[in-house]
């Protein structure tokens, strides 16, 4: 067994200071917002690990298309670990965005077509990880997982543009929103500060957590394999 | 397997060779079409001697009217803002039913492999498994329109609701036939159909809502045919994908 690399170890310490930096920048350095006050801190954590869980996302529909071209198990491991992580990522956007709407929506939850593409979202990879459970042969699960990682990846944006046709009341910090966006606000220096590191301290974290999780991949897919030789 | 069988050889007739149905494209396309027709007809035989999925979806889908009928109190308000989704619930869940079936009896009997075997491309085999679903599909929508007519007294009989309805059903089988042919092969298989089908197909299943409401209620075109595109889109897609990916699904 091949121990952990010095530079992923030093990855996992790093990580965990930003954290406790970013942690600060948005929960003190970052001035209190007018209209909605403290509760608007949630906004640096939820926009940062909401863009980590479509990092992910996006990453594993890649990873799923050059599984089915390479057939190479590297892609297969590179696929689960960005889905898996980008399922956490994804559920803390979700429960931070809830936090925040309750007080600036005056609901927990609004079928937006955010909020509806994000939960969503969520159920297609649970079901691609229920999918994967219920295949025995490694391959034929490889290559199942691939197809419907891509075929996720196609219909999250398609649901998000069927939804959006209806409405939201979502509000777009970066680039235009809607004139009917509910919680908007403009961010002043010392925002974005904290929003911009809130963004690099989470990608950091999703480098290091998808290394950490190529690497138990490798070992399960080797565990496996042991475990197939001695059936045999 | 791939390299001994020739890709796009005749299936029902024998008397072409392979390399003469493929120096002619036209040729090649029809051998094609004609392999696509032979699985869907297939189905199509088989069931109209059993009628075991046609009966079991029906009354599936009137039992399904039936249970919101009360479940949601179906007076003449609340029925002119439901029918259209209490429609595609139906038509969702007793598509799923015949799905399921189409493929687990392949499955079970072994008819995957035998298809398999078939000298055709294996995109033939979706897309003759495809038709027949559809074909199922619509007839289970064929009856139950008109039942639903009857008990609520509403017409259903408009153009462009049977438009959309075909749009939003052809969408429904080309994603579901693809995931059937996918979970019928795993452990867990009937269970599982649903759960990979139904966050896939959401966007259908929203602008079909969407857009039959629309047509009941009467509004003006322009707004209905924005939903009526999304549903074309949708189905160009994910055949499209379907036709790129289904050779994965049936490897060994």
């Amino acid at each position: 067994m091949q121990a952990k690399p010095t530079t992923l170890k030093v990855l996992d310490i790093v990580s965990l200071l930003l954290l406790a930096v970013a942690a600060y920048l948005a929960l003190f350095y970052a001035p209190e917002e007018a209209t909605m006050g403290q509760v608007q801190r949630v906004f640096y954590f939820h926009v940062a690990t909401a863009w980590t869980g479509l990092l992910g996302f996006v990453a594993a529909g890649v990873a799923g298309i050059l599984y089915l071209i390479r057939k190479e198990e590297r892609w297969d491991i590179i696929e689960v670990a960005a889905v898996e992580i980008s399922l956490v990522f994804f559920f803390i956007t979700i429960v931070l965005g809830s936090i925040w709407a309750r007080p600036v929506w005056n609901a927990w939850w609004t079928w937006d077509p955010r909020l509806t593409t994000a939960a969503i979202t969520e159920l297609v990879y649970i079901a691609y990880l229920m999918l994967r459970q219920g295949i025995e042969d490694p391959v034929k699960r490889a290559r199942f997982g691939a197809i419907y990682t891509i075929l996720g990846a196609i219909s999250a944006p398609v649901t998000f543009f069927v939804i959006r046709l209806v409405r939201t009341i979502h509000p777009v910090i970066i680039g235009s929103g809607d004139p009917g966006a509910q919680g908007t606000f403009a961010m002043t220096a010392g925002m974005k500060v904290a929003f911009f590191f809130a963004l690099f301290t989470f990608t950091v974290i999703f480098v290091d957590l998808f290394w950490n999780r190529i690497l138990l991949g490798r070992l399960s897919a080797r565990v496996e394999e042991l475990k197939l030789s001695v059936l045999r | 397997m791939d390299e001994i069988l020739p890709k796009k050889a005749p299936v029902t007739t024998m008397t072409k060779s392979p390399a003469q149905a493929s120096r002619a494209g036209s040729s090649a396309l029809q051998q094609y079409l004609r392999a696509v027709g032979a699985i869907a007809w297939k189905d199509l035989a088989a069931e109209l001697r059993s009628r075991e999925l046609f009966s079991a979806m029906l009354v599936f889908s009137l039992l399904v009217i039936i249970i919101f009928n009360f479940a949601l109190e179906l007076d003449i308000a609340t029925r002119r803002s439901v029918t259209s989704g209490v429609l595609w619930v139906t038509f969702a869940f007793a598509g799923t039913l015949g799905l399921n079936r189409s493929l687990g009896i392949e499955r079970e009997q072994g008819g995957l492999d035998g298809l398999m075997l078939a000298p055709v491309d294996r995109t033939a085999i979706y897309f003759g498994k495809a038709i027949s679903n559809l074909a199922f599909m619509l007839g289970v929508e064929a009856v139950t329109l008109p039942v639903y007519s009857f008990l609520y007294g509403i017409n259903l009989f408009h153009p462009g609701l049977l438009g959309v309805i075909l749009l939003g059903s052809i969408g429904y089988t080309a994603v579901g036939t693809l995931l059937a042919t996918m979970s019928v092969q795993t452990r867990t298989r009937d269970m599982l159909l649903p759960i990979l089908l139904f966050p896939l197909v959401l966007p259908v299943l929203i602008a079909a809502v969407k857009a039959s409401g629309g047509i009941l209620a009467g509004d003006e075109a322009a707004s209905v045919m924005s939903w009526v595109n999304v549903l074309i889109v949708y189905d160009v897609i994910f055949l499209a994908v379907a036709f790129m990916v289904f050779d994965f699904v049936v490897q060994e």
